[in-house]
């Protein structure tokens, strides 16, 4: 009915977050070169890239969703652009998008958080297999 | 049989990336985050039709199975343009660029 909306309204504040630490991340990198201090490259992925990800499965996801709603007469071109507020099924639009759209919301982030933890812990080992060739040496 | 195109669709374009990365220079990422943000929230969709219809879910009426065919058929098109757009538009390699140049 109007499932896919829940995952738009997530990537709507994800966006904001993203935007939000991508300029506290830039903030903090013309700090460390303003003050001259040796910046240690560690090839981590910054945290508003990662977020990046998270967005790019909200909006695509949930447009592809959009598509399916349209083939299926769920959502219509015109106002108010849902079938179920139209035919007067409001509270089953709602009943739907608090478990199936918050179900799909939670399960795109939990699998996002998945992949962010494996790519951690990569960069982790990446970072201490150097120093481990440096002590072996 | 949505679910299942754009998964096929999803893994496909994982496979694609891998096979560039880390270059990227065909940005086929867009696809990989597409189809799989697509194909979890259809996921979902699938298990509330599951606990809806039981069993009967996996023996759908053949006309229901085409139209879903020709749905996910529809849903990996519309994602190939999205990703070509896109691709075009970030004209990572230049050619869109350097076409437009020639022109002149």
């Amino acid at each position: 009915m109007a499932c896919f909306t829940v995952p738009v309204a997530e990537a709507i504040v994800t966006t904001i977050v993203a935007k939000a630490v991508k300029s506290k991340e830039e903030k903090q990198h013309i700090n460390l070169n303003g003050a001259n201090t040796e910046i240690k490259e560690s090839g981590k992925t910054p945290f508003s890239k990662k977020l990046g990800w998270l967005n790019k499965m909200l909006w695509l996801g949930s447009f592809l969703l959009a598509f399916e709603h349209l083939w299926h007469g769920e959502v219509i071109p015109t106002f108010p652009f849902l079938t179920a507020v139209k035919t007067g099924e409001v509270s089953e639009m709602l009943g739907e998008m608090a478990t199936a759209g918050v179900m799909m919301a939670m399960l795109v982030t939990l699998v996002w958080a998945g992949i962010v933890a494996v790519v951690t812990v990569m960069e982790k080992k990446a970072d201490k297999e150097p120093e481990i060739a440096e002590e072996n040496a | 049989m949505t679910l299942l195109i754009t998964v096929f669709a999803a893994v496909i374009s994982t496979v694609i990336w891998y096979k560039g990365a880390p270059e990227n220079e065909m940005k086929t990422g867009i696809l990989c985050w597409m189809f799989w943000g697509a194909s979890i929230m259809w996921f979902v969709d699938a298990i509330f039709e599951y606990k809806e219809l039981g069993a009967e879910y996996f023996t759908p009426a053949p006309l229901d199975m085409l139209n879903d065919a020709f749905l996910g058929l529809s849903v990996v098109a519309l994602g190939l343009i999205v990703w070509l757009v896109y691709l075009l538009i970030k004209d990572p390699k230049g050619a869109v660029r350097k076409a437009l140049a020639k022109k002149k």
